[in-house]
């Protein structure tokens, strides 16, 4: 069995060979998991707002749900896709499995509930703490929604980050829908499923570490944007 | 921008647009998608024969390595245009069906019993593989099964029906279904000091193999099949039979058999040919 100080080492030494599969399968990762989180926050946003201020009969029930899909296990969602994108199942006829496309369809089904869930926990409170103003400004519905969001906008990172971080992770959802194919849907996280089964275990590790560096990267990259977004408001 | 402003045309437009974009090119040549049991994808034999196949003939290969009971299913619901994979009568009964067109033997290796050092069974170095289960059964040695029906499965079953010594459910002490592909099985064995059923393919190419090592080979019920089947274009018209006709023709072809042969991983052979006409 290898040290860490090996791992760590065999991962550095991958990243500046400048392996260029390396540089596709972290660029694929990338791209599907940034691509699930826009789209999710696109769905889950709003979805999120509607659930933290709309009073509606159900709602409690619905916020229940939202809670409970943030536990989807990626396997499923996996499942679910395939059966929907195979040739043999309703949407086969649009030839998307075993594409980006079918990846970035499951990792957002599969995050667009934790968006929701935890937007509308953070809209929820900011709207407690906000209602008297916006009464008094007799704002209409949809500026509530829109000075909500706006206000949210740090809080609201975070929770995209946490989709993120979920889509990023998973390897159940994207070895069923892309396949885990060389140079066409192979991501960080199917890689290291394949060289642990390989038995390259010190490998799958050192992909493992530079996985975790890879998040560091976004989340320190959304941080600086946010401290400059910060000084800049205060400026 | 207000929520409005996210749903008015022009914006949405430029969502698709950069979408599109960001989702990547589409491919000029349809490329071939061959559902494959996984001990000829974590060998590295499609590394080693796919850059050929292209050169000959410019055609990209696709492959989707799952267990061999999984790719049958896959290539049932349409999912594949070639299917690569190692359990004969269910490859039979797949072209039997109408899922396939016909099936070819392609190649060939053997399976072997792999165990821990301590060999708590004493069977290291038989011969006899049916001896060697039932010494297994007998002394209740940990045995790890893939038990996903995949083809080493399949053998692993028939092996333990031949041996009159089929686990029955008081055997989950020691019989242990991993339900999961042969590499990941190969590390539930190492870690449990079991004796496990492999490919000599997945074997040899596997890198955790601590002090495990072989110990019964060379039987001649542990021959291993491999064939090859073209998807049915009549039950899948999605089937690209032209471009899987071609890999499957190049496969059986004296160059791509003498491709399987010169692979070789540290020094040994792991697949051998045996396309029709071929000997």
């Amino acid at each position: 069995m290898q040290g860490f100080g090996e791992i760590l080492a065999l991962a550095f030494d991958l990243v500046l060979s400048g392996d260029g599969d390396l540089a596709e399968i972290v660029w694929l990762s990338l791209r599907v998991s940034i691509s699930a989180t826009l789209l999710a926050c696109l769905i889950g946003l709003p979805l999120g707002a509607v659930l933290a201020i709309a009073r509606f009969p159900g709602r409690n029930a619905a916020i229940v749900l939202v809670n409970a899909l943030m536990g989807l296990p990626p396997v499923v969602v996996g499942l679910l896709v395939y059966l929907h994108l195979s040739r043999a199942g309703p949407l086969g006829f649009l030839g998307l499995l075993y594409t980006p496309t079918a990846m970035i369809i499951a990792q957002t089904i599969l995050i667009a509930p934790i968006v929701a869930a935890l937007s509308r926990q953070v809209l929820e409170e900011l709207h407690a703490e906000y209602a008297e103003t916006f009464r008094s400004l007799a704002l209409s519905g949809r500026q509530t929604l829109a000075a909500l969001l706006w206000d949210g906008r740090f809080a609201l990172v975070t929770v995209a980050l946490a989709g993120f971080g979920r889509a990023v992770a998973e390897v159940g959802a994207v070895m069923i829908v892309g396949g885990n194919i060389d140079h066409a849907t192979r991501v960080m996280t199917t890689a290291i499923a394949l060289e642990t089964s390989r038995g390259n275990l010190a490998l799958a590790m050192a992909l493992g570490v530079i996985l975790m560096m890879l998040a560091l990267g976004v989340n320190a990259a959304v941080h600086s944007l946010r401290l400059t977004a910060t000084r800049w408001s205060h400026a | 921008m207000t929520p409005r402003a996210l749903c008015n045309t022009p914006t949405l437009f430029a969502f698709t647009a950069a979408f599109a974009f960001w989702a990547g090119p589409s491919f000029a040549a349809e490329p071939i998608l061959v559902q494959s049991t996984t001990s000829t994808a974590n060998s590295g034999l499609y590394d080693h024969l796919l850059p050929q196949f292209q050169e000959a003939t410019g055609l990209e290969v696709r492959v989707v390595a799952v267990g061999t009971g999984q790719a049958i299913k896959n290539a049932a619901n349409c999912d594949g245009d070639v299917l690569l994979v190692h359990a004969k009568a269910a490859e039979e009964a797949f072209v039997a069906s109408g899922g396939g067109v016909s099936r070819t033997d392609l190649m060939f290796n053997d399976f072997v019993l792999v165990g821990p050092a301590s060999d708590p069974a004493g069977i290291a170095g038989g011969e006899d593989v049916l001896a060697a289960l039932a010494r297994i059964a007998e002394s209740g040695s940990p045995f790890v099964s893939r038990g996903d029906d995949s083809g080493t499965h399949k053998k692993e079953r028939a092996l333990w029906e031949d041996a009159g010594a089929t686990p029955g459910d008081e055997a989950g002490a020691w019989y242990r279904e991993a339900g999961s592909g042969m590499g990941a099985t190969l590390n539930v064995a190492v870690g449990m000091d079991a004796y496990t059923l492999t490919d000599r393919a997945s074997w040899i190419s596997f890198g955790n193999k601590a002090a495990h090592r072989i110990v019964v080979e060379g039987d001649e019920r542990l021959f291993n099949q491999y064939g090859v089947i073209l998807g049915n274009p009549e039950a899948c018209p999605s089937v690209n039979a032209e471009g899987g006709q071609a890999f499957i023709d190049w496969l059986l072809s004296e160059n791509g058999q003498e491709a399987i042969a010169s692979f070789t991983v540290a020094g040994q052979q792991l697949f051998f040919p045996n396309a029709p006409g071929h000997d």
